[in-house]
């Protein structure tokens, strides 16, 4: 069996997020990129699959601009067998991802694919769920909790909901999207380093792979939440009645 | 009036020391006299706040003074000094009070003036990159600061989310960046420190070249409050460069660690930022004592090294690392490593280099040196003090082995005098025997005021205390410390 491993370039978690000047975005120059918390997480589960021996290959796929191939790198040194880079400048939302996600699975045949729960940067959490729709696969989201029945050939999944866990059992293949909770991930080894420097990472472009890229949704503009405003105190309950009724107008 | 005794805990026994009875006691015309000039609110006598600023962090010093004072400005650091300058009290000057050798604390009733509301950025010059702030900030908050504005401070320490800017200035702080960025006394471009008789000295430039006449700056900078308070400090600040990269090395014995400082020299050059080390006894204690942290390595070794690069061309330096990294693993200098992918592996790295202090605390009893010797030297002592010890107690060595700087700690279940018997004057010998210094970044404080000798000449350390009388005559400011007794006798 394959497995897919999608993959986001992301800014870095611990880093602190400025709003570019002219609104159109998040600041990205000369700040840290890094793989998505999520999906070193998904990487992981899918290594340790392979490692169990119920996968052959793990593939990791990235979608963007030339330096994703810094994340696929990354990818490789962890241990996956080889990387997929789609390269484009263009930033897609998650149906575009989706789309060119199942044109991929279309021509690999995976028997998992596996994607984090959400990209930090825009917490959609929304491309798992679509690919699976597109393929027709089952998913099961927010997992915490991974096990295989080669036999059966299904997947026992543990999720992570609000009003706790949820185990589902779904056929494969299926699409698989990972929470914080499912495992560490392992840091890049040296061995692993210089094995990835002989892994072969694909590119290919949207065009390859028969994409329709126009998007339904266009974003008008990034703007910073309202800074907290300072606290005002009062001199008795009147003066907070009236405040509350004619400044608040919540009473 | 009595003669107050005070031994340190944990510290040579030979060392007990009296209050000095030319100092006046603390009277109440003179607590309503600073409360006069700074407000009830920043006169402490609660008799808990007092106990925390009696303590030092290592909870091995402890003095017994009665008040603590908050100024909020240079001026109030004036009168007080003067005040108490003309009334012959002691004062003990506090920072974040994280300091290692029992510098920050009174021995006996010093008044304790703590710079803590002296917390504000005064100017910050953004193509220079120079500072100015009062002494009273906290280094992590400055850091914070100039995040904002895309640059970091020129140190940067274990301590950082409670150590002062005045503090670290006063003990000339090393820490982890003193390889690329050198000391203090090249970064600080200017301070405004108040005497013992409370004259302020505006030493605050803010230019990189000055040289006119005698640089008055350096006597300040790492003398410990004994000449002076700091209460400003300009200094120059880095821009803040986007590729930065941490590697955590395990090498199987210190001979691959002194070869691959050499090597990392030479083929990392300008990027490279830190250059750490630590033992296995080191790693365990952290990974005993810590919660949610691992050891990056998949197996244990003798020795674990990170390194840090700092550049401003991510692909390249991190190719850069790599080849070097790699090319060490097949020479056989390095048994095994791994690289931080992001911030977070990045820090929890760091966690286990910067936690052992802490480790060490909850650990027990701690003996702890700070030595700089010749870097083919440093193991040595580790291993010689291990043979001389045995069962009685653990010992570790890890430190800033880019600057040759050993960070040498003794843990046992309690502090017992034959313990200490048996590691000093032994460690002291051995450091002065190899030319090295007792103390290399920690300061003397309290714990070695009388160990000077092993690193100074005799005629040195006479003129520092002609410096210190001329200054300092009546000895009010942070008395028994630094300098040995002797001088100074009563």
């Amino acid at each position: 069996m394959k497995i897919l491993v999608a993959v986001k370039r992301v800014v870095d978690y611990a880093v602190k997020i400025r709003v570019k000047p002219d609104k159109t975005g998040v600041e990205t120059q000369n700040v840290k990129m890094s793989m998505n918390p999520f999906c070193e997480i998904a990487l992981e589960e899918a290594l340790r699959i392979k490692e169990a021996g119920f996968a052959e290959e793990v593939i990791a796929v990235s979608i963007g601009p030339s330096q994703c191939v810094d994340t696929l790198r990354t990818g490789l040194a962890m241990g996956a067998d080889r990387g997929i880079h789609v390269e484009t400048n263009s930033s897609f939302l998650p149906l575009t991802i989706a789309k060119i996600l199942k044109s991929l699975a279309d021509v690999e045949n995976p028997g998992l694919i596996f994607l984090g729960k959400q990209a930090i940067d825009d917490d959609c959490n929304q491309t798992g769920q679509m690919v699976a729709a597109l393929l027709g696969w089952p998913q099961a989201t927010f997992a915490s909790k991974v096990v295989l029945d080669k036999d059966k050939n299904v997947a026992t999944v543990d999720r992570e909901v609000d009003g706790g866990l949820e185990t589902l059992n779904v056929d494969l293949p299926a699409v698989i999207t990972t929470d914080l909770r499912l495992n560490q991930p392992r840091y890049a080894s040296l061995p692993n380093i210089m094995k990835a420097k002989s892994k072969p990472i694909k590119k290919m472009t949207v065009q390859d792979l028969k994409v329709d890229i126009k998007s339904d949704i266009e974003i008008l503009e990034v703007t910073e939440p309202p800074k907290r405003k300072s606290g005002v105190m009062v001199s008795s309950v009147d003066e907070l009645i009236d405040k509350l009724k004619n400044e608040a107008h919540v009473v | 009036m009595l003669l107050q005794q005070y031994k340190c805990f944990g510290s040579s026994a030979a060392s007990k020391i009296q209050r000095n009875p030319l100092f006046s006691s603390l009277d109440s015309r003179d607590v309503s006299y600073f409360k006069e000039i700074l407000g009830e609110k920043n006169v402490i006598e609660d008799k808990e706040r007092l106990e925390t600023a009696n303590t030092d962090w290592m909870h091995k010093y402890k003095g017994s003074s009665k008040l603590m004072l908050l100024p909020k400005n240079t001026q109030e650091v004036s009168q007080i000094l003067q005040y108490c300058d003309s009334r012959r009290l002691a004062v003990v000057p506090q920072g974040g009070n994280t300091g290692l050798v029992g510098g920050s604390v009174p021995v006996f009733d010093e008044v304790i003036i703590n710079v803590g509301l002296m917390n504000k950025v005064l100017a910050f010059d953004e193509v220079s990159g120079v500072l100015v702030c009062e002494a009273g900030c906290i280094l992590e908050n400055l850091a914070t600061f100039l995040d904002t504005k895309g640059f970091i401070m020129p140190l940067d320490l274990g301590a950082k989310g409670s150590c002062h800017i005045g503090g670290n200035v006063s003990t000339n702080a090393g820490g982890l960046r003193l390889i690329r960025y050198g000391s203090l006394h090249g970064t600080v471009l200017g301070l405004e420190a108040v005497t013992a008789n409370g004259n302020v000295l505006d030493m605050l430039g803010t230019l990189r070249k000055d040289n006119t006449g005698y640089d008055l700056k350096h006597l300040f900078i790492g003398s410990e409050g004994s000449l002076g308070i700091v209460t400003k400090v300009s200094i120059l600040t880095q821009p803040k460069l986007s590729s930065v990269n941490l590697a955590f090395i395990a090498c199987k014995d210190y001979l691959s660690c002194q070869k691959l400082l050499v090597e990392a020299k030479r083929n990392l050059g300008e990027i490279l930022s830190a250059f750490e080390f630590l033992d296995n006894n080191s790693m365990d204690l952290v990974l005993n004592h810590l919660d949610g942290v691992r050891n990056p390595v998949s197996c244990s070794e003798n020795f674990y090294i990170l390194i840090e690069t700092t550049g401003s061309d991510e692909t390249n330096d991190r190719e850069k690392l790599e080849a070097f990294l790699l090319k060490s693993l097949e020479k056989g200098l390095v048994s095994d490593g791994v690289i931080a992918q992001d911030i977070n592996q990045a820090s929890s790295f760091w966690r286990i280099r910067e936690g052992i202090t802490e480790a060490l605390q909850k650990a027990g009893a701690v003996y702890k040196y700070d030595l700089s010797l010749p870097v083919e030297e440093i193991y040595n002592i580790v291993n010689d003090l291990r043979g001389k010890l045995g069962d009685l107690a653990n010992v570790m060595g890890y430190g800033h082995l880019g600057d040759g700087n050993l960070h040498l700690n003794i843990s046992a279940a309690e502090y017992n005098d034959k313990l200490l018997g048996l590691i000093e004057p032994y460690v002291y010998e051995w450091t002065s025997k190899h030319r090295g210094s007792i103390s290399a970044e920690h300061g003397l404080g309290v714990m070695k005021a009388n160990e000077i000798f092993y690193s100074k000449s005799p005629e040195t350390v006479a003129l520092m205390a002609s410096i210190k009388k001329l200054l300092d005559p009546k000895g009010i400011l942070n008395p028994y410390k630094v300098l040995p007794h002797s001088l100074f006798s009563h």
